[in-house]
C-alpha cells in the first residue's frame, strides 16, 4: 500500500462522442470507473477529469487555424497531458477515428503524451469496424510515444445488449470482461506514474545545446 | 523607445473588391509605405523575407537600399532575415553594404522562417533549423568583427583568410535582433550574445510572449550583459484605427475574416481578446499598447503590422497618418514616464558607435570578461548620447 501522500492519481478521459447521450461517452465512463476501482483496490485515490471534445470543437478548429489554443482549450490540454493516465475513446467513422478526435491530438504538442499510459476505446454500429482501433488509433498513440495498453476496447451496438452470464471472465470476452481486463492493464501503469506531480520546464534546452554554435 | 512598422509583403486580394495588386504594384506600395512611415514620424521600417508566392520581398537589401536613398532618418530593418538558409557570408556583405549606403540606419532581425520547403530549395534540411541558426550567426558575427576569418563548420564551405567587404561602417556591425515565437534556443542565443530579442507577439497570446521575454531577460543577466531590466526587447503589434471604434471594427472585419493567417477561424472579438490585435480608436490602441509594458517590462522597440490581408494602399496610408499623428506621440510621452534611467533606449548606429568608442578609451572602460560581447557598453549610453529614435 502506498503512503497517503503518494496515493493520489489523476486520470483523464477524452470522449469524441457526438450525440447526447453518447455510447462513446458511456464506454469512456465505464473504462474510467473500472480503472478507478482497480486503483482503489491498490490504495490509490483517483481524480478523474472528463472532457467531451464536442464541447471544445470550435476551439480545436481555431487552434488548427491560428496555431495557438484558446485559454479554455489550453487549460483542458494541460489537464489531459499532465494526467497519470488517459482513457481515449472515439466513434469509428468511415473506418477510422473521427476527425474531431484526430484534430485534438493534432493540435497538442506532439511530445506532450510521451510515456503516458493510455487505454484506447472505440464504438461503432457493428463489430466489423473493431480492427480500426488497432490500425488507426493505436499507431497514432505509438507515434506520440504514449504507452498504449495491450487490450483496446471496442463496443459495437450489440455489445450493449449482451451480458456476461453473471460472472466477469476474460475467457468469455464479453464487453464487461474486456473493460475489466483493459482497466486492470491501465491501472497498473497509472499506479507507477509520477506524471501528475512532475515539474515541467517549457524552456528546457535540448541536451548538448550550445548557443555559440 | 523606437516605433515603426513591419511588412510581410503579401499579395492578398482585397476581400471587399476581389482585386489583388500585381507584384510590381505591391512592391511599389511597400516603397511608398516605407517613405510614409518616415513622413509620419516613425523610427523603423522592417521588411520580411520570403521565397514563395504570394510574397514579394525575396531581396530585402535591394528594397531597403532604395528606401535608404529616399529617406533621411528612419532605421531600415528586417522581419526577418533567414539565418538558416541564407549564406552568412552574403548576409554579412549585403547588410554592411546597406549600412554604408544608409549611413548606419540599418539593423536586422534574424529568424528561421515559416515555410518548410525553403530549406530544401536552398539546399538545407529543416531538421537542422536550430543548429543552422547557431552556426551561421556565430560566423556572421566573426565576419563583421574580424578582418581575416579562418573558419570551418558543419554546414558551409570553410574559409581561409576571408575578408568580408565592405567592413561595417565605423567598425560597428549592425545591431542584431533574434526573432522567435516559441523556441527557447533562440532566446538563449540572443541572451548569450547580449543581442536584442524580438517577439513576434501578434499571433500568440500575451501570456506566452511574457514567458519568452522573461526567460530572455533572465538569461541576458545570467550571461553578464546587464540586469534583466536592461535587456533589449522588441515587440510586434497589429492595429486598425478609426476615430470611431465601431467604424474601425466594421471596416477591418472583412479583412480579418478572410486573412491568410487567422481567417475563417476565431471571431475578431475572440482574436482581439486572446492576442495583441487591437481594432478601435486611437485611445484604445494607446491603452492596449501601454499595457504591453505590464508583462514584458520597459522595452525598446514596438513595430506594427499595418499592410497585410489585402488592405489597399490608400487605407494603409490613412492608417499610418492616424498612427503617426494620434498614437505614437502619446506613446512616446507615456512610455517615457517612470522609465528607469538605466534602461537603454533602442539601439542606433550612433549609440553603438559611442559605446564602441567608450570601450576603446582606457580610463573609462571597465573589465570586460568576454571581448566578443559588445552590448555591455552599448546598454549604458555615455552622457550626451544621441537621441535618435529615443
Amino acid at each position: 500500500m502506498p503512503t497517503p501522500a503518494a496515493a493520489k492519481r489523476t486520470l483523464a478521459v477524452v470522449s469524441a462522442g457526438l450525440s447526447q447521450p453518447s455510447s462513446t461517452r458511456l464506454l469512456a465512463d465505464k473504462l474510467a470507473a473500472a480503472a478507478v476501482a482497480r486503483l482503489a483496490d491498490e490504495g490509490f485515490t483517483t481524480r478523474v477529469v472528463t472532457y467531451e471534445l464536442r464541447d471544445f470543437a470550435q476551439d480545436i478548429v481555431n487552434n488548427m487555424l491560428t496555431g495557438f489554443a484558446s485559454p479554455r482549450l489550453e487549460d483542458m490540454i494541460e489537464d489531459v497531458t499532465a494526467a497519470d493516465g488517459l482513457v481515449a475513446v472515439t466513434p469509428i467513422f468511415t473506418t477510422s477515428y473521427s476527425g474531431l478526435f484526430k484534430m485534438f491530438f493534432d493540435v497538442i504538442d506532439n511530445r506532450s503524451l510521451t510515456d503516458q499510459p493510455v487505454l484506447i476505446g472505440a464504438t461503432a454500429g457493428t463489430a466489423r469496424h473493431s480492427l480500426a482501433l488497432d490500425y488507426t488509433v493505436r499507431p497514432m498513440f505509438t507515434y506520440l510515444h504514449a504507452v498504449v495498453v495491450p487490450t483496446a476496447v471496442f463496443a459495437a451496438s450489440e455489445d450493449w445488449g449482451s451480458g456476461d452470464g453473471g460472472r466477469i471472465d476474460s475467457r468469455l470476452a464479453t464487453l464487461p470482461a474486456r473493460i475489466e481486463r483493459a482497466a486492470g492493464e491501465l491501472a497498473s501503469l497509472v499506479a507507477g506514474s509520477d506524471r501528475s506531480t512532475r515539474v515541467r520546464d517549457p524552456f528546457e534546452l535540448p541536451a548538448g545545446f550550445n548557443p555559440a554554435g | 523607445m523606437q516605433f515603426g512598422i513591419f511588412t510581410v509583403g503579401d499579395i492578398t486580394a482585397d476581400p471587399t473588391t476581389g482585386d489583388a495588386p500585381t507584384e510590381n504594384a505591391r512592391i511599389k506600395a511597400m516603397l511608398t509605405i516605407a517613405q510614409k512611415a518616415e513622413e509620419v514620424g516613425l523610427d523603423v521600417f522592417a521588411t520580411g523575407e520570403h521565397h514563395n508566392p504570394p510574397f514579394v520581398p525575396s531581396s530585402p537589401t535591394t528594397l531597403l537600399g532604395y528606401i535608404a536613398a529616399k529617406t533621411e532618418r528612419i532605421i531600415l530593418s528586417t522581419a526577418t532575415t533567414l539565418i538558416t538558409t541564407n549564406d552568412p557570408v552574403k548576409i554579412a556583405e549585403d547588410f554592411a553594404m546597406l549600412q554604408h549606403i544608409a549611413d548606419g540606419r540599418v539593423d536586422l532581425t534574424l529568424g528561421r522562417g515559416n515555410t518548410g520547403p525553403v530549406y530544401p530549395w536552398f539546399g538545407r534540411d529543416i531538421r537542422d533549423g536550430i543548429p543552422l541558426a547557431m552556426e551561421n550567426y556565430a560566423l556572421l558575427r566573426r565576419l563583421w568583427r574580424e578582418d581575416f576569418v579562418d573558419w570551418e563548420g558543419q554546414f558551409r564551405t570553410p574559409l581561409q583568410g576571408f575578408v568580408s567587404t565592405p567592413r561595417p561602417l565605423d567598425g560597428v556591425p549592425p545591431f542584431v535582433w533574434h526573432g522567435s515565437i516559441r523556441s527557447p534556443e533562440i532566446a538563449e542565443q540572443a541572451a548569450y550574445y547580449g543581442d536584442g530579442f524580438f517577439s513576434n507577439h501578434i499571433f500568440w497570446p500575451a501570456a506566452h510572449t511574457a514567458k519568452m521575454v522573461r526567460y530572455y531577460r533572465q538569461r541576458f543577466e545570467h550571461y553578464g550583459h546587464g540586469t534583466a531590466a536592461q535587456a533589449i526587447v522588441g515587440l510586434g503589434g497589429q492595429v486598425f484605427l478609426n476615430k470611431n471604434s465601431q467604424v474601425a471594427k466594421r471596416e477591418f472585419r472583412p479583412y480579418f475574416d478572410n486573412a491568410p493567417v487567422y481567417g475563417h477561424g476565431p471571431s475578431l472579438e475572440e482574436f482581439t481578446s486572446q492576442t495583441p490585435l487591437t481594432v478601435g480608436s486611437p485611445q484604445e490602441v494607446i491603452d492596449r499598447t501601454l499595457g504591453f509594458r505590464d508583462y514584458v517590462g520597459d522595452y525598446q522597440r514596438q513595430l506594427w503590422l499595418m499592410d497585410h490581408a489585402g488592405l489597399p494602399l490608400k487605407t494603409v496610408l490613412t492608417q499610418l497618418d492616424i498612427l503617426g499623428e494620434e498614437v505614437v506621440p502619446v506613446l512616446r510621452a507615456e512610455f517615457a514616464k517612470n522609465r528607469p534611467a538605466d534602461v537603454p533606449n533602442g539601439p542606433t548606429h550612433e549609440s553603438l558607435r559611442q559605446a564602441a568608442q567608450a570601450r576603446q578609451a582606457p580610463i573609462t572602460a571597465g573589465p570586460v570578461e568576454r571581448g566578443d560581447l559588445d552590448t555591455i557598453a552599448a546598454i549604458t549610453p555615455p552622457a550626451g548620447a544621441g537621441q535618435t529614435g529615443a
